[in-house]
């Protein structure tokens, strides 16, 4: 196995008194996607929001060999953490160029920012025709397609995605697979995506966590968690 | 008609500071949902550091501009030391200490300056403007002042990076964290702001009503009623509610009610526009589902 990239270990997390993760473990691969499964109320949404801090935890985060578990959100993200979260958290009344800008807030490159911007706007070129108008205004599949770009537009090392094909057609969700797959490729991003359509999370993703009741049961390569049982019953459907 | 020419333009003079202090008022309640009661007072107090500095020999304009900052200075440090600690508490509290903070303003300026009243020089000259007879210098001034700092804080929310980010901060804190932007610190930076509109509204309406520690309290009804004529969430419709009550009232006062009653316009528009159309002219209206 080559570098990691994050590593957590005992992981404890929930809101106000409740608590969601009970000692959770994990380690990501840089460079890998690595799909984060789950039944409804397991936890995965709780888990990418413990990563980067939206609430509060207990145990150990290390991403690059730092511990970041006693930073603020926007550390985090200035060490190149980005987050599509669930519902997508993007700024309704702003237009799509500004949430675009938004994304790179912290960065200090104008000229790339630039580039990256048109980057963006040829990954998604739908975007570019909507780029004046309000985020509100667009559609599920445009807005979902924003919440990444917008992310991207951080330069990102690890970028989580918090159930990207929710409410979505088939397939606007292909093309959203087939970019996610491209920026992992070409850009180096390493990923951890939260997907309740398993079948393709697993066919995308080199490894695979499973998440019950706030544990992880179960880890491994994707194409051998394909073959267990278990998942296949409860989350394939075969 | 002479008359009514210059009701009207001396409306949209104060209609501009009204306009000012309800762009401070929907600032603050655009981030955090509440409405800044002691506004009025930062603005009276500010004035008094501008009156203290004039006084103490400093030209009109080099004051008028350190009174900018220091209220700016003023506004910051009201958020992080006495507003961040009660952020998240129930709404009751939080109008409580607005209005704690209004009361100690208010003693506080009556304290170190007594409550006598106090004339506030007007940078403008006495005589009318090129010879015009329906407006003074003043009212003249102090429309392209509030002009002025209009189109600044327009262009600054519009065209800069720090701008946008307030704007991400004010509409949803969650997203403006996982983008890098410290909210916390947009807030402080948005009170700072909205204290230094008001710093100017007072300069500028100061000559008009005499200086004194309460001499922002009827204001501060006026750009109450223009922020929510306008819409409280909206700052373009905070800015044409002022101009509106501005306008207004000095019509009514003038022409149907007399001076006495003209504060009660503001009292009324407040009624009105709450049970007719409670979101203003351009607010949002939010419909929940329960």
């Amino acid at each position: 196995m080559s570098r990691m990239l994050l590593e957590v270990k005992d992981l404890f997390a929930g809101y106000g008194g409740t608590e969601v993760l009970h000692g959770l473990s994990m380690k990501i691969e840089e460079g890998s996607i690595t799909t984060l499964l789950g039944a409804n109320g397991a936890g995965k949404t709780t888990m990418l929001r413990a990563l980067c801090k939206m609430i509060k935890v207990r145990g150990q985060i290390m991403f690059d060999g730092q511990a970041i578990e006693g930073k603020a959100t926007e550390d985090i993200v200035r060490l190149g953490v980005a987050h599509v979260p669930d519902g997508r958290g993007t700024f309704g009344s702003l237009s799509t160029e500004e949430n675009l800008q938004l994304g790179s807030y912290t960065r200090k490159d104008k000229q790339e920012v630039a580039l990256d911007q048109e980057k963006m706007y040829s990954y998604f070129p739908r975007l570019k025709e909507r780029r004046k108008q309000q985020a509100g205004t667009l559609s599920g599949g445009e807005q979902q397609m924003l919440a990444i770009a917008r992310a991207l537009m951080l330069r990102p090392r690890l970028l989580l995605l918090d159930e990207p094909s929710f409410g979505l057609a088939p397939l606007i969700v292909r093309e959203i697979f087939d970019i996610m797959h491209a920026i992992n490729q070409r850009d180096k991003v390493t990923i951890l995506l939260v997907e309740q359509n398993a079948a393709m999370a697993l066919d995308m993703a080199k490894y695979a966590y499973l998440l019950e009741t706030g544990k992880l049961v179960l880890s491994g390569l994707s194409e051998d968690l394909k073959k267990d049982e278990a998942v296949r019953r409860s989350y394939l459907g075969h | 008609m002479e008359t009514f020419i210059h009701q009207v333009v001396a409306g949209i003079a104060t209609g501009g500071v009204y306009a000012s202090l309800a762009l401070a008022l929907v600032m603050i309640y655009q981030s955090t949902h509440h409405i800044n009661f002691a506004q009025g007072e930062i603005a009276m107090f500010a004035t008094y550091m501008a009156w203290t500095l004039i006084n103490a020999g400093v030209a009109y304009w080099l004051a008028f501009i350190i009174t900018i900052l220091l209220s700016f200075s003023l506004g910051v440090l009201i958020q992080r030391i006495i507003i961040r600690p009660v952020e998240n508490a129930p709404v009751l509290n939080i109008v409580v200490v607005f209005i704690g903070l209004l009361v100690i303003l208010n003693s506080i300026a009556g304290w170190i300056f007594t409550y006598t009243i106090k004339a506030f020089p007007s940078p403008f000259p006495k005589e009318p403007p090129f010879g015009l007879y329906f407006i003074s210098s003043h009212e003249l001034g102090s429309i392209c002042v509030t002009m002025v700092l209009l189109l600044l804080l327009y262009s600054f929310f519009k065209f800069t990076p720090l701008g946008l980010a307030m704007r991400a901060a004010a509409q949803n804190p969650d997203s403006s964290r996982l983008v890098g932007i410290r909210v916390g610190w947009m807030l402080a930076l948005g009170w700072g702001l909205a204290a230094a509109i008001g710093s100017v509204a007072g300069m500028m309406i100061a000559p008009v009503v005499f200086l004194e520690p309460n001499m922002m309290s009827g204001i501060l009804l006026y750009a109450f009623a223009a922020a929510l004529v306008g819409g409280i969430d909206s700052p373009g419709g905070a800015v044409l509610g002022g101009f509106i009550v501005g306008i207004l009232e000095n019509i009514l006062g003038a022409y149907v009610i007399g001076t006495e009653l003209k504060l009660s316009v503001a009292l009324v528009l407040i009624i009105v526009v709450l049970t007719i159309k409670p979101a203003g002219l351009f607010g949002k209206v939010i419909v929940s589902r329960v």
